[in-house]
């Protein structure tokens, strides 16, 4: 039980820091390489959670596949690095205030997140103790193709749009 | 590990994700703060998932994949027919629209 609560906090740690990595960097390739440190934690958490399967997908095709993807862009525009002064200049600490009513609307969520979580019982105990888990691949897929055939099939749809549309906007206008 | 510790997790990393959105001045940086986003609501789904001793919550992270996967295709395209546009990825410089 100790060992999995030391191993959710260095995962957790691992996805936030890597996240805060993101957001820190003015150069997106390292930006990129960060968003995969913090997949990789996130896969890990996925394990804790008796879900292999979604951990495997999520190293797979996240960390795999679109990173690569978001890494050949990077690299196919040659993208500048943000320089410090626009950085300042564009700041939203530096806007007039009025632009600022955002960050009371961002606090006072925060402060009736912490009321809605202090006030909802069951918090506390540990995730699945109740009931145990189902990490069968055979029962995910059996679930997949009955309960949810219909989201599935407009899901190919989906990646059949977003396929013709990529191409289309990134093609060259020869005309 | 209590569900609690999850949730506070998953807010976190969404509001980082947020908070790289509204930050940031590269389009790129833009659509990683979207991925974590959509990565923050997946830990959610998993850990409500495992609570509730279902496979739902692993079946809908799928689908999220998959809409991220289209999210970054059809993105990435739009970035790069803007950068051979203006040769910037700064939001501020697409401002054609703007009245």
């Amino acid at each position: 039980m100790v060992f999995d609560q030391v191993l959710f906090y260095v995962f957790a740690s691992v996805a936030v820091l890597g996240g805060l990595l993101v957001i820190g960097q003015r150069n997106p390739i390292y930006s990129v390489l960060a968003i995969i440190v913090s997949f990789f934690g996130l896969s890990g958490l996925y394990i804790l959670l008796e879900a292999p399967f979604v951990a495997v997908v999520q190293i797979i095709i996240y960390a795999g596949a679109i990173m690569v993807l978001f890494l050949f862009t990077v690299m196919l525009l040659n993208v500048p690095r943000e320089d410090a002064a626009e950085w300042d200049r564009t700041h939203p600490f530096y806007r007039p205030w009025p632009m600022r009513i955002g960050g009371v609307l961002a606090a006072a969520m925060i402060v009736q997140l912490i009321w809605a979580f202090s006030r909802t019982a069951g918090l506390g105990q540990g995730v699945g103790d109740q009931r145990p888990a189902v990490s069968a691949v055979s029962e995910l897929g059996r679930k997949l193709f009955t309960d949810y055939m219909f989201a599935f099939e407009v899901t190919s749809i989906l990646i059949i749009i977003a396929m013709v549309g990529a191409v289309v906007l990134a093609r060259k206008r020869e005309f | 590990m209590s569900i609690g510790h999850y949730l506070v997790l998953s807010g976190i990393l969404f509001t980082i994700g947020a908070a790289g959105v509204f930050l940031r001045r590269n389009l790129i940086t833009l659509l990683l703060s979207v991925e974590i986003m959509l990565n923050a609501v997946n830990l959610a789904f998993v850990a409500f998932g495992r609570q509730f001793g279902t496979v739902d919550g692993q079946i809908i992270t799928f689908f999220v994949m998959t809409v991220a996967a289209a999210e970054a295709a059809v993105g990435l395209a739009l970035v790069i027919a803007l950068f051979r546009h203006r040769e910037s990825l700064n939001p501020e410089a697409f401002t054609s629209l703007k009245w």
